[in-house]
């Protein structure tokens, strides 16, 4: 029986692993490459299409996976952040959806398989990432309705669910609904996972990680971070975070309220920075780690990675920073103890 | 947190925490379509925007939950649900506190749950139907994240009297806490609120029943809440606001004493309880808490008397109209109040007359404000979208105006076409851009994702749109921005580029994506600022310096960015002088490459002849002075400036003629050639002087001058040597010019001064050489024409001090102290180093084939500190006169003309 990421984030703080879009550019792949046979005659253009690479260039995504736990990561995450059918349907590849979850969901497990059997001690995990696709629930794309919406909650569950029970099915230790920048879109990420969870008979821990965009520290669709956790604070949630966006740094006090107010585990995956004028993101491991150290002083987290512009590198460089570091405290400050429905509120 | 736990939590844009310290949840009432006719009848006749005002009502009358109830037998109740509730997230100032999405139809409540981000009440669920359907239905709304309100109604009815009240509340915490895994603290039980003072015997108890089922709940059920319908309490006084105000506030006094919470509550309709007159107070308690039997009718009997009079209605905060007008437009811009937009944009167009105008003006300013407040983290971006569309509502009042001032033929404020780059499939923020865009009145063709260079430029051209704007999210999209540039300058297309996205930055729009194209490229950094940009852009006044303000920020931003990438790559001064090493180890110093001079000592010659420095004139700069552009003597063969070029040609040969005849300018040359060698970047002199030179700090070159002279005692030769040299044709300038002054002949007066430079320039030249084949004599069988002296194809070179070699002027004090250049031929040096007169030349000669001109580039602070005391200056002085080479050097003071 596999362990359960649960139980390991009681004892240590979790890493997770870092860029996935940034490694896979440094393959310098070509459009033969994102084709492979399957799509050699496929209609649009796929090169940039990275998720695809799961059934086209698999060895890229093991390598990558094998890379991150070389370094020192607890939790690869699936190469399926676009791979729903509304994310994939600018590529015309929506039949394409099962497979590529599914496909990715065994790259990344056999990769932690593999370097679990190579050091039973520390058990490695897969985390499916979940996308907020391009669209979103509550903004209006049109100039002339604001209440026209492109994509609507039961189309999201529909998508959401079909990706999941696919990741599910490939064998993931955990959904990871990211980078959410319209908290609607993740209540029907987490409507979808409760409905995964009916049609496999597996649940697996669910962590939400959201996005602050704007300098006024609220995420796209306008809620402030606690709103945020409010609003998915009904579902059971293994962790909640943020990923993206920002540096370490800036995440602090937006994580700081998250922390304040929640009964779960808090994770974050920063930026290695924020981008240069280049659009490249230039934090080396160190100046990052040294950047994240403050989160360990405050006792801020329970899983910690890296999201754009990160490495290897990087995340053996956090995983050195929290090695024999005391994880969060599972309970939020004061929370009260009138939870009997929510599984993870014992658990400090 | 550090607040006490809480003991709900609800959200919309921000949380709503209950706490023990929350005295009382109020929700707003007057968005719901059974308890308000205007609502209803603004719903029904589709005036959904009107509607929406209402709810904003509700929210600065101090609502904290918004009920919205859409329960009429004519209306589709789940689309106009959707529909409002959709409108309302538009609105942040609305959407900003949670929703209660209130039907008795389930497909309605499940319609209102796919809406709300945040996390709302559904109002209600109850035992009606059963276990089973109850179950199923708190199922899902657990599923969807909302708290319920639970109405004491079972199988059998609603509970009207205290017993069936707690039994079916207490019926229904058992199955949601035990069966449907609901967190207690998500249930909030109306418990019902009947009218009293009906005349009903059985309704005289309804109040204190109501009362005593709240405490028991609040006492037994931990976690619950309870709320209810506040204004049915009053139902039989409609008419009478007074009482019922009264009744309102009694009420609401008594239940929160009991435990109730929260309420659906009109705050119009809805007094302080101190301030009720102790009469009617008496009486509303009397009936309240039935205290006697004949309460009813003494209520009755002294509200017949209020009757007619107004409640203490509660007024919105409408100061900021007390405002001018064009505070008032910022206002509402900044707040997205559309309501009054309308008359004030009338008011300022009575005023300022022109519709452009107002759009350019207050309007454009008033945007500006909410880019600002967004830039710096103030607002965020539904609070923009909401901005944009008052904008839009200004614009449309506008329109008419427009188009008549257009005679007919309006046109929209210009043509957009939007896309986000090949390979790239986010366009969420290219979204926003479109909607803000298309509020402020223009037309907005947007290609969607991924779309090829080609399709672009084909679909601007097809459109004849006025600007395109690309936009991109991932690291890849910024090359292929750059595509787009080039492509649009290939086909020469001038229309202005707009570059926006989460990777874009005015850096690299500048760096990598303008100068691939002459027309403007503008980076947006946020879709506030579209708006903005563009109407500059558009602007027929405004472009002009709008465009040439961007080109200017572009070219520092460029200089900056060539700047913090020098010092990333310059060369400490050691590891410079380490890679100079090695190839001045590889230099043949000889004596052939190092001759010693056939004349040594410092030589003086009074009297050049113009009629031979005349013969070494380089034609090329003269003219270039006059803004006659080209390569002497083919410009004089040009078709368009050739004519001019050779007017002035005869009118310069002429003066020449006369200056010749009269000797008018007494051309003098001083110069030397002195044993000297390198001491690492210095020159040493065996008179004494030391002459000190700058190295290169570029990983692709390390050259100093100094290199060019063999240090102390290298093997197999005796000794270097350098030259120094001053030559000038000023003398006797300024008595030729006299009569020109005389006359106010400027043009004869400025070509004797650039003929004179001239005649010095060739005096350099020609001196060169003379040195060269006689006095140095390294060269004596040198058999150059005129073009190839000023092509420089001769051994040797003469670089002056302040030029790019050698930037220093401080150095021509040495050369002047070496040859006494005053003494001998009246040439001085001004305080800032110029000499005077100014057409004169002064600088070394070096000799060594290998030596060749270069410029110096910037160097590092470890260098200006080593030259500094090389020099045995400060190193503040010396780096005013070295500022063009430092890195951060913001004072130019010293500009550098270049060779």
């Amino acid at each position: 029986m596999r362990a359960s990421i649960t139980s390991a984030a009681k004892d240590r703080i979790l890493v997770l692993d870092g860029a996935m879009g940034t490694m896979i550019q440094r393959h310098s792949l070509q459009e033969s490459d994102f084709r492979g046979e399957r799509f050699l005659d496929h209609s649009h253009p796929l090169k940039g299409n990275n998720d695809l690479l799961a059934l086209t260039r698999p060895d890229v995504l093991r390598d990558i996976h094998d890379a991150y736990f070389e370094a020192g990561a607890d939790i690869a995450e699936t190469n399926t952040f676009s791979s729903t059918t509304i994310a994939q349907a600018d590529y015309g590849l929506e039949s394409a959806v099962e497979d590529l979850n599914f496909a990715s969901a065994r790259i990344a497990r056999e990769s932690a398989d593999h370097w679990t059997a190579l050091n039973p001690e520390k058990p490695r995990f897969v985390a499916g990432s979940v996308g907020p696709t391009n669209r979103t629930a509550s903004i209006s794309p049109d100039v002339n309705d604001p209440g026209y919406r492109a994509v609507t909650f039961q189309e999201l569950v529909t998508a959401y669910t079909q990706q999941m029970v696919a990741l599910i099915q490939g064998g993931v230790d955990a959904l990871l609904i990211e980078t959410v920048f319209d908290t609607l879109n993740a209540k029907a990420a987490l409507f979808a996972a409760e409905e995964a969870f009916d049609i496999t008979g597996q649940p697996v821990p669910i962590m939400v990680s959201g996005t602050i965009t704007d300098a006024s520290g609220r995420t796209l669709s306008g809620q402030t971070a606690e709103a945020f956790w409010v609003s998915m604070s009904h579902a059971p949630l293994f962790s909640i975070g943020l990923n993206c966006a920002l540096g370490a740094t800036q995440l602090i006090p937006h994580l700081e309220a998250l922390s304040n107010v929640s009964n779960c585990g808090i994770s974050a995956h920063p930026n290695a920075g924020l981008p240069n004028e280049m659009g490249e993101y230039d934090q080396g491991p160190e100046d990052m780690a040294k950047q994240l150290q403050p989160f360990l002083d405050k006792g801020l987290v329970n899983v910690l990675g890296g999201c754009c512009g990160t490495t290897p590198d990087h995340i053996r460089a956090i995983a050195n920073l929290v090695q024999g570091q005391a994880p969060r405290r599972f309970q939020a400050k004061g929370s009260p103890a009138v939870t009997p429905s929510s599984p993870n509120s014992s658990a400090s | 947190m550090n607040k006490a736990a809480p003991l709900l939590s609800l959200s919309g844009l921000e949380p709503l925490w209950v706490t023990p310290q929350t005295n009382f949840i109020n929700i707003g009432e007057r968005t719901n379509v059974t308890g308000s006719r205007k609502f209803l009848r603004l719903v029904k006749e589709d005036r959904f925007e009107e509607a929406v005002e209402v709810a904003r009502e509700q929210v600065e009358g101090g609502a904290q939950i918004l009920d919205v109830n859409m329960d009429e037998g004519l209306l589709d109740s789940a689309a106009c649900m959707r529909r409002f509730l959709n409108l309302i997230a538009a609105e942040p100032d609305i959407a900003r506190i949670p929703v209660m999405i209130d039907s008795s139809k389930w497909e309605v409540i499940v319609e209102g749950l796919q809406c709300i981000q945040g996390k709302g009440v559904v109002n209600s669920i109850s035992l009606k139907g059963g276990e089973q359907e109850f179950l199923e239905q708190a199922k899902t709304i657990r599923r969807y994240g909302a708290a319920v309100v639970v109405m004491a109604f079972d199988e059998t009815g609603q509970a009207d009297n205290y017993t069936r009240r707690i039994e079916i509340c207490e019926r229904a915490y058992r199955l949601l806490t035990e069966k449907a895994g609901f967190d207690p603290r998500d249930i909030i039980f109306d418990p019902n609120i009947f009218p009293v003072a009906t005349g009903m015997e059985e309704h005289r108890l309804n109040a204190l029943d109501f009362f005593q089922a709240t405490r028991w709940i609040r006492t037994h059920l931990p976690g619950a809440h309870v709320s209810g319908g506040v204004s049915n309490v009053s139902f039989s006084f409609r008419g009478n606001p007074v009482v019922r105000e009264a009744m309102h506030s009694a009420f609401l006094y008594h239940g929160i004493r009991e435990g109730m919470d929260m309420g659906i509550v009109n705050p119009s309709m809805l007094g302080v309880y101190d301030d009720i007159p102790s009469d009617l107070l008496e009486r509303v308690e009397d009936v309240l808490l039935n205290r006697n039997d004949e309460a009813t009718e003494r209520l009755i009997e002294f509200a017949e008397g209020l009757k007619g009079q107004s409640g203490t209605t509660f007024k919105k905060d409408e100061s900021w109209r007390q405002m001018p007008v064009r505070e008032r437009i910022e206002h509402a811009l900044v707040k997205g109040i559309a309501e009054h937009i309308e008359t004030d944009i009338a008011e300022i167009f009575a005023d300022i007359g022109s519709p452009l105008k107002v759009i350019e003006g207050p309007l454009m300013d008033g945007m500006n404000v909410v880019g600002d407040l967004f830039g710096s983290g103030k607002m965020f971006l539904p609070q923009v979208v909401k901005s944009a569309r008052v904008m839009k509502k200004a614009v449309g009042w506008l329109t008419p105006h427009l188009e008549a001032a257009a005679e007919g033929e309006r046109q929209k404020a210009g043509k957009i076409l939007l896309a986000t780059v090949k390979g790239d499939v986010h366009d969420i923020g290219k979204n926003i851009v479109g909607v803000v865009l298309g509020c402020n009145d223009y037309d907005v063709i947007d290609l969607g994702v991924m779309v090829p260079k080609e399709k672009i430029l084909d679909a601007a051209v097809e459109h004849n749109v006025d600007v395109v704007g690309l936009s991109g999210l991932i690291t890849p999209s910024l090359d292929e921005m750059v595509d787009v540039a080039k492509e649009m300058k290939s086909r020469g297309m001038t229309i202005p580029l707009l570059i926006g996205g989460a990777t874009t930055s005015r850096v690299h729009t500048a760096v990598k994506i303008a100068p691939e194209r002459q027309a403007p490229v503008v980076h947006v950094n946020d879709a506030s600022r579209a708006v903005p940009v563009v109407g500059q852009l558009m602007g027929k006044e405004s472009k002009e310096p709008y465009v040439a303000n961007i080109l200017a920020d572009q070219s520092k931003v460029r200089e900056n960015y060539a700047r913090d990438r020098q010092r990333k790559t310059l060369l400490p001064l050691q590891d410079a002088r380490r890679k100079a090493d090695v190839i001045s180890a590889q230099r043949t110093f000889d004596s052939n490459c190092c001759p010693a001079p056939n004349k040594p000592g410092i030589h003086v010659m009074a009297n050049l002849s113009i009629a031979e420095l005349r013969e070494v004139i380089d034609w090329s700069p003269f003219f270039r002075s006059w803004g006659l552009h080209g390569k002497y003597p083919e410009l004089l063969d040009d078709h368009i400036i050739g004519e001019e070029a050779k007017k002035l040609k005869v009118d310069a040969n002429a003066m020449l003629d006369q200056m010749e005849a009269e000797n008018a300018l007494q051309c003098q040359a001083v110069f030397g050639v002195f044993p000297a060698s390198r001491i690492g970047d210095d020159v040493s002199l065996e008179t004494g002087h030391t002459l000190h030179f700058l190295r290169q700090q570029s990983p692709h070159g390390q050259s100093s001058l100094a290199d060019f002279i063999a240090p102390a005692s290298t093997p197999g030769l005796k000794r270097d040597h350098i030259g120094a040299f001053c030559v000038t044709a000023g003398h006797g300038l300024d008595e030729w010019c006299k009569p020109f002054k005389a006359d106010d002949d400027d043009y004869s007066e400025i070509l004797a001064k650039a003929l004179a430079d001239r005649l010095a320039e060739a005096a350099a030249e020609w001196l060169h050489r003379e040195v060269r084949m006689n006095h140095w004599g390294y060269a004596p069988n040198e058999k150059l024409q005129n073009g190839d002296l000023i092509a420089e194809k001769y051994r040797g070179i003469r670089p002056a001090p302040g030029y790019p070699a050698c930037p220093d002027h401080q150095e021509k004090q040495t050369l002047w102290e070496l040859l006494d250049v005053e003494k001998h031929i009246g040439v001085t040096l001004t305080e800032s180093l110029a000499m005077w007169p100014a057409a004169s030349v002064s600088g070394y000669y070096f000799a060594h084939p290998d030596a060749s001109y270069f410029g110096l580039g910037k160097i590092l602070p470890d260098q200006l500190s080593d030259y500094a005391s090389r020099r045995g200056q400060n190193e503040t002085d010396t780096a005013r006169w070295l500022s063009p080479v430092l890195l951060d050097q913001p004072d130019n003071s010293h500009t550098n003309d270049s060779k």
